[in-house]
């Protein structure tokens, strides 16, 4: 378990992480998002002890980070941002090097090494110099030397940055199968990625944490989740809504397109989580005899989510499409 | 402890594949040895002297390493800076002073190879006369000293840039008042306003002062302690460098 515990971090007089807390166990793959800016490298650099926070405590297994950070690094990995190598390095000589600063030696080093290649898919380039390299191949170099030593905790700063479709999916799997067995925090800028790969997201903004769940959780955050959407003809919007505000579970109803001939309504539940909603609405339209073409459930929009979490206060009042989101932590 | 020789034994076993994977290792072998011998035998005049002795190649050494150790050294922090590695090499289960060591020796060794090619003007001198192999052994000695103490002054002046020219610069005007501080003529000019203890003070904290007792055949404790001290010192400074650029 990697738990970490109201880390702070002053860059001069500016506050890069406020008081950041949250825990990832074995088996979990949290997503680590947030705008530029916003701590996400700074708290990843803390969790790998590659610099120290201002206050704040970091545990990585049973090993505090500061003050047992050898046997705490033991047990990480670290894909750091931009995926520094040495240049003059190959390939191989660089994973057998990060292999022996992980203690292996020997044929374990080798099977290590070769073990990395195979994964990491590098073996058309195991024996070429670093800087010859393309930078899908850097950064998967980079990211062999992190699993290397087959770590229990694993720290990805943008693990799929710079890579082309075919490889981000690659390494999404790879992430994926890895996150069964491992704890693995991960940071993106990629929302889908979010959802494909991670158990739990943390969204993080001015160093702050402003939403903690699972990729559905967050979409439920979305103000139109669970709104049904519908669109009839032929019925005059009094009725529409007179109609609908009759269902004890409809919250309010909110013209979105009136006409002559058709009507567009988003009609919002009590209860937000309320699957059945969508169905009821569906038999309402049907007893009525209404024409309709649209009707449909909202399951609400994680870029939406982020956009109204994480756009300055003052871009949120003038911005008329961004949603705003209100969130309790 | 075996734990931290290993770790030392890796990172300097890299940074010596670093130098020879380049060409620079050769051209700064070459350049050294050539310019040892051009001061050696036509600014010293080597054969006019007619001694069998090496003083006349010692006697440059404090001015050849001024501008040859700095450029091996540049690199040392101030590369990883620049790259990021810093970043992999630190996360990774090593200390600080494992890794600042690791690089130090490396490069120490690689000018001690340099140093080592020297050896024909053992030959020479042992083949035209018959020296005093004692005082040759004993300025080895100390010219390798000499340039661990340059080298560490490199390190920590490459620890605090990320551009290699700047602390190429900055280590070349340290280590040049180093050798300045006891150079004879600045300090018959210091003589003039400052009494002979002063004047002794400040040229005992100069290089120079210190070859010269190796090159008379002394070692004497408080030499070694002095090269050995000033490394120390800028090893450890180097650490302190690179942990308050951590602490941002």
């Amino acid at each position: 378990m990697i738990k970490i515990e109201n880390l702070v971090k002053f860059f001069g007089p500016k506050k890069a992480v406020d008081d950041i807390s949250f825990t990832v166990s074995k088996g979990e793959v949290l997503g680590f998002l947030g705008p530029n800016g916003a701590g996400k490298s700074t708290t990843m650099r803390m969790i790998t002890g590659f610099i120290p926070p201002d206050s704040g405590r970091v545990q990585v297994g049973e090993f505090d980070m500061l003050n047992d950070p050898i046997r705490a690094k033991q047990l990480l990995g670290y894909l750091p941002e931009n995926a520094p190598l040495y240049a003059d390095m190959s390939v191989y000589g660089f994973l057998s090097f990060a292999a022996e600063l992980r203690g292996l030696r020997g044929a374990a080093r080798k099977k290590a090494v070769q073990e990395a290649i195979e994964t990491c898919f590098l073996e058309p380039v195991a024996h070429q110099t670093v800087d010859t390299l393309s930078k899908g191949y850097k950064h998967r170099a980079c990211f062999a030397q992190s699993i290397i030593h087959d770590p229990d905790y694993l720290i990805l700063d943008e693990p799929t940055d710079g890579l082309d479709p075919n490889q981000k999916h690659e390494v999404r799997s790879l992430i994926r199968n890895m996150g069964r067995r491992k704890a693995i925090i991960f940071s993106t800028h990629i929302l889908e990625e979010v959802l494909e790969v991670c158990t739990r997201a943390i969204i993080i903004d001015r160093g702050h944490i402003v939403a903690n769940g699972s990729p559905n959780e967050l979409k439920a955050m979305h103000p139109n989740f669970g709104s049904v959407r519908l669109n009839v003809y032929g019925v005059a919007e009094g009725d529409v809504r007179g109609k609908l505000n009759t269902l004890s579970q409809v919250e309010r109803v909110e013209v979105i397109k009136s006409t002559s001939e058709q009507v567009k309504v988003r009609v919002y539940p009590k209860d937000k989580k309320d699957e059945s909603f969508p169905t009821l609405v569906a038999d309402l339209v049907t007893k009525s005899g209404w024409k309709f073409d649209e009707l449909s459930m909202d399951k609400g929009r994680l870029d939406e989510v982020f956009r109204g979490i994480t756009l300055p206060d003052t871009v949120k009042k003038s911005s008329k499409e961004g949603p705003v989101v209100t969130v309790n932590v | 402890m075996s734990l931290a020789v290993q770790n030392v034994y890796t990172i300097a076993k890299r940074e010596m594949g670093g130098y020879f994977s380049s060409p620079v290792a050769y051209v700064f072998i070459v350049i050294f040895l050539l310019l040892a011998g051009f001061f050696t035998f036509k600014v010293s005049g080597f054969f006019a002297a007619n001694e069998a002795s090496l003083s006349p190649f010692f006697v440059w050494h404090c001015w050849l390493y001024l501008f040859l150790v700095p450029a091996v050294g540049m690199r040392l922090w101030s590369e990883e800076r620049r790259l990021g590695t810093i970043e992999l090499l630190l996360t990774m289960p090593v200390t600080g002073w494992q890794a600042i060591l690791g690089k130090f020796l490396a490069s120490w060794i690689f000018l001690g190879l340099a140093l080592a090619l020297t050896f024909p003007m053992i030959v020479t001198v042992n083949y035209l006369g018959d020296p005093d192999n004692g005082v040759i052994l004993c300025s080895y000695v100390g010219s390798f000293l000499m340039a661990g103490a340059y080298l560490a002054v490199s390190c920590l002046t490459s620890a605090i840039t990320r551009s290699q020219v700047v602390s190429f610069i900055l280590s070349l005007v340290v280590c040049l008042f180093l050798v300045l501080v006891g150079w004879p003529p600045l300090n018959e000019m210091l003589s003039q306003w400052l009494s002979p203890a002063m004047v002794s003070a400040v040229s005992s904290i100069s290089v120079m002062t210190h070859f010269a007792q190796f090159q008379r055949g002394i070692i004497d404790s408080s030499d070694i302690i002095f090269f050995l001290g000033l490394i120390f010192f800028c090893l450890f400074t180097t650490n302190v460098v690179i942990r308050s650029h951590r602490a941002g």
